[in-house]
């Protein structure tokens, strides 16, 4: 007699269910440090992730969201459950961005994960309006290092927030767009849709 | 360390099974939550190298030890005892019959039952949370499944 094999269907249900009672536990008791979302998109799905104080990554489908939720159980902690409440602003503001009707995000950011030069490229990123670009040169200027030209492709292709902190903003010299960790295509559809919005405007 | 979600995604089902069989159907809910808050506050000091099922079942024991506790606590003698609760499970279909059978062995048996059949822990593993021999464990869960298997057979 197999006892394990007795009981088989409506288990996954009832585990999802005690899986949702557990993540407003956790939250209750301010032991939910990394709480988790995924979000079709116009560029693919994307994984959303949010600590206490604030969103903390945001990672395209050809990066891996398990490669990013281990990142995050390794670097900020491994308390890490899928729990979409926390995400829903965020959600809903990336919705009307890819709509054409939002320019900028007003979530709160952790960024944990970026820190020295990196952290002075993103604070950069987030200075470059809606519809614009600056190139790699530029943001390197702007971070007080003008000849860290490499350095900030490297800071750019690491941000850990991309789309809330426009890395695709940041193009070659000659107008190309370059390089981006979501893939060219979604770069060049970002430009595109930044550039459709503010003609429309 | 891998994120907790891949844990509960990995032991959830397992977890709630032993759960079933060590305080039954409704209880084993409440088991399981505590069981699972319980893993999530203590996760990041549990040793890398850890067997995470194993870790889970010891927590499990002692919830369960807990809700039987407070189960005892708030049972009153009453002239007419009042119907008992549904085991969650759909009538008919010979699974709360399973679970009933179970929740009728002797407390040792039930348990070495639940983590070795269920949870598929070894003797040894079992022993260190039931107390006594890694023999004696073998012999419990044995005792249980041949209990078990004669109220299948008479049931059927």
């Amino acid at each position: 007699m197999d006892v394990v094999a007795l009981d088989g269907t409506g288990l996954e249900v009832e585990v999802e269910d005690l899986h949702h009672r557990l993540v407003l536990r956790a939250a209750a008791q301010g032991v939910l440090d990394v709480a988790y979302r995924t979000l079709d998109s116009p560029v693919g799905s994307l994984l959303l992730a949010a600590t206490g104080a604030g969103v903390v990554r945001v990672a395209f489908e050809r990066q891996g969201h398990d490669a990013a939720l281990d990142e995050l159980a390794r670097r900020v902690s491994p308390r890490v459950l899928r729990a979409p409440a926390r995400l829903d602003a965020l959600a809903r503001q990336l919705e009307e961005y890819f709509a054409g009707r939002r320019t900028g995000f007003d979530v709160p950011l952790d960024l944990t994960l970026a820190s020295g030069f990196r952290r002075r490229v993103l604070d950069v990123l987030g200075g470059i309006p809606f519809g614009t670009t600056l190139s790699y040169a530029g943001v390197a200027g702007g971070a007080g290092s003008p000849r860290a030209v490499r350095a900030v492709g490297t800071a750019c292709a690491r941000n850990p927030l991309p789309l809330v902190v426009p890395c695709h903003r940041v193009v070659r010299s000659d107008g190309s767009p370059g390089e981006y960790a979501g893939g060219a295509a979604a770069k060049g559809r970002l430009l595109e849709l930044e550039r459709a919005a503010r003609v429309g405007a | 360390m891998e994120p907790f979600e891949r844990v509960v995604d990995q032991h959830g089902a397992v977890v709630l099974r032993v759960c079933r069989a060590l305080v039954g159907a409704d209880a084993a809910q409440d088991a399981w939550s505590e069981t699972f808050l319980a893993a999530l506050v203590a996760y990041p000091r549990l040793r890398p190298d850890s067997d995470v099922r194993a870790w889970l079942v010891t927590i499990a024991h002692r919830k369960a030890v807990d809700v039987l506790r407070a189960q005892a606590r708030r049972a009153v003698p009453v002239a007419d005892p009042p119907e008992p609760p549904s085991s969650g499970e759909h009538p008919g279909d010979g699974r709360a019959d399973v679970w009933a059978a179970v929740a009728a062995l002797p407390p040792k048996q039930r348990r070495c039952v639940a983590y070795h059949h269920v949870a598929g822990l070894p003797y040894d593993e079992v022993a260190a949370l039931v107390g006594g021999t890694p023999a004696a464990a073998r012999r419990a869960a044995a005792d249980g499944i041949a209990t078990l298997r004669r109220t299948w057979e008479e049931a059927s």
